[in-house]
């Protein structure tokens, strides 16, 4: 059967992988591309790139840095970060990402969802959702990296991505993020139950349970982590062995 | 003369497809084309495929290159990926449009509101890493019984002879995830995106020479 992915999260900028707590507090991870290759090695499912680049200047280094990781690592990657328009979309699937990411630009202009999945299809159009609980079972969406409120319920807006023609989506808790306390679990069991695509529970992984929590709690298709795996703490190996010990099906 | 055509309609990204090639082979020539007279001139043929299928039909014909995938079908070493079975078939129901009829049967989506059993929902797409129960055929040379390649799709194809199929995987029931008749090989998982396995696999394909 269908095995549960563990998916490494490399947030990029200025060519270096970076990890931040609560969104800020950046602190230096490594060269990008070796990173990659080192958790291709150990077995990862799927890598997920996020362009946190903040000036327009280094965009294109993202784009250099896909082309590298996609000559040597034939797993599915996933790029985001400040795709605005198809043609983003269009110039991140040629570096070579199988998946981009919208997030932000979601919010601002929903039909770039609608017209993105048309063109390239469904399989390739991951919409991420930064989600803060606002009241007991509640959960409103933020944008711009966390900073700005939308009004938006993090349940419905994720049953709207999909029926826009989102293929998956990557769920973050902004307040787990980083504080390595585990996902949110009601949060992802939330959004995994309101849809009918996959969804991949991100922000707060500390330990190994965490990982398994995430899909035997909260229902998630799809784990994925930063810092665990960035500083050495486990190998992705090791979380699937964990995983698998606790019956989860993973690809070993 | 060009040693691989991969084919290029204009759906999705075929980018992997061929960096995944050019991996496995690196000392031949490696094309990837929106030409008829590459697809003829090629010694062996990759046909690829993302999106709906109505679209990759009719871009397909939209660049003229239905006659030169037929004829590749049926007389070169030939490897169908995702989407690009698919187009082998008769009919699909994504869109109720006809396929390209080279292997008889037909394209169905999985059905809403499955679970595995335990009460955990399956989604659609069926995404991610699954398990290939797989035949005898050298496409399979040296790739584990039972290992795992990645997968995309919400459809997958139905053939009526069931003396083609090589390979099936489950959702939670089996489905057919791969077919086999003469020169023609075709898939509907992403070789290209499936690490060691799936590499062993193309690795196969450029080595096969079917009589």
């Amino acid at each position: 059967m269908l095995a549960k992915r563990i998916i490494p999260c490399l947030d990029v900028t200025a060519g270096r992988v970076v990890k931040g707590v609560s969104f800020v507090e950046l602190r230096d991870a490594g060269d990008p591309v070796e990173i990659a290759k080192r958790y291709d090695d150990q077995g990862a499912d799927e890598l997920t790139f996020l362009d946190i680049t903040a000036s327009s200047d280094d965009r294109s280094i993202i784009f250099h840095i896909i082309e590298k990781v996609a000559e040597q690592v034939f797993i599915p990657l996933t790029v985001g970060g400040g795709v605005r328009e198809v043609q983003d979309v269009r110039n991140l699937l040629n570096a070579g990402a199988d998946k981009v990411s919208i997030n932000t630009s979601a919010v601002v202009n929903p039909q770039l969802v609608a017209d993105a999945s048309a063109r390239y299809g469904s399989q390739c159009i991951v919409v991420a959702i930064d989600a803060k609980q606002v009241a007991p079972g509640k959960w409103e969406v933020f944008t711009h990296g966390g900073r700005k409120a939308t009004g938006l319920d993090t349940v419905e807006w994720a049953r709207k991505m999909q029926s826009l023609g989102a293929g998956e989506i990557l769920l973050t808790s902004m307040d787990q993020d980083g504080q390595k306390r585990g996902f949110d679990l009601a949060l992802t069991r939330a959004v995994t139950d309101a849809l009918e695509i996959p969804v991949i529970a991100s922000g707060g992984v500390g330990n190994l349970q965490h990982l398994a929590d995430g899909v035997k709690l909260g229902g998630a298709d799809a784990v994925l982590a930063a810092s665990i795996f960035h500083f050495g703490e486990y190998t992705v190996q090791q979380a699937k062995q964990f995983m698998a010990q606790q019956g989860i099906e993973v690809r070993l | 003369m060009t040693d691989v055509a991969i084919v290029d309609y204009g759906m999705g990204n075929l980018r992997s497809v061929y960096q995944a090639v050019r991996k496995v082979a690196p000392d031949l020539s490696v094309q990837v084309t929106d030409k008829a007279a590459a697809i003829a001139a090629a010694s062996r043929v990759i046909f690829p495929g993302q999106g709906a299928m109505p679209d990759c039909m009719h871009e397909m014909d939209a660049r003229g290159l239905r006659q030169a995938v037929l004829d590749a079908a049926h007389n070169k070493p030939f490897l169908g990926i995702c989407i690009g079975l698919q187009m082998l078939f008769e009919h699909s129901t994504e869109g109720n449009v006809p396929g390209l009829g080279v292997l008889p049967g037909k394209v169905v989506r999985f059905a809403s509101e499955l679970n595995d059993g335990q009460g955990n929902k399956l989604k659609v797409p069926h995404m991610g890493w699954n398990e290939v129960h797989h035949a005898q055929h050298v496409i399979w040379s040296g790739i584990d019984q039972n290992a795992r390649f990645y997968f995309v799709h919400s459809y997958y194809v139905q053939p009526r002879d069931t003396g083609i199929v090589q390979a099936t995987s489950d959702y939670p029931q089996p489905f057919v995830c791969a077919v086999a008749r003469d020169n023609l090989f075709a898939v509907q998982f992403h070789p290209e995106k499936s690490a060691a396995a799936g590499l062993q696999l193309l690795q196969n394909f450029i080595n096969w020479n079917p009589v």
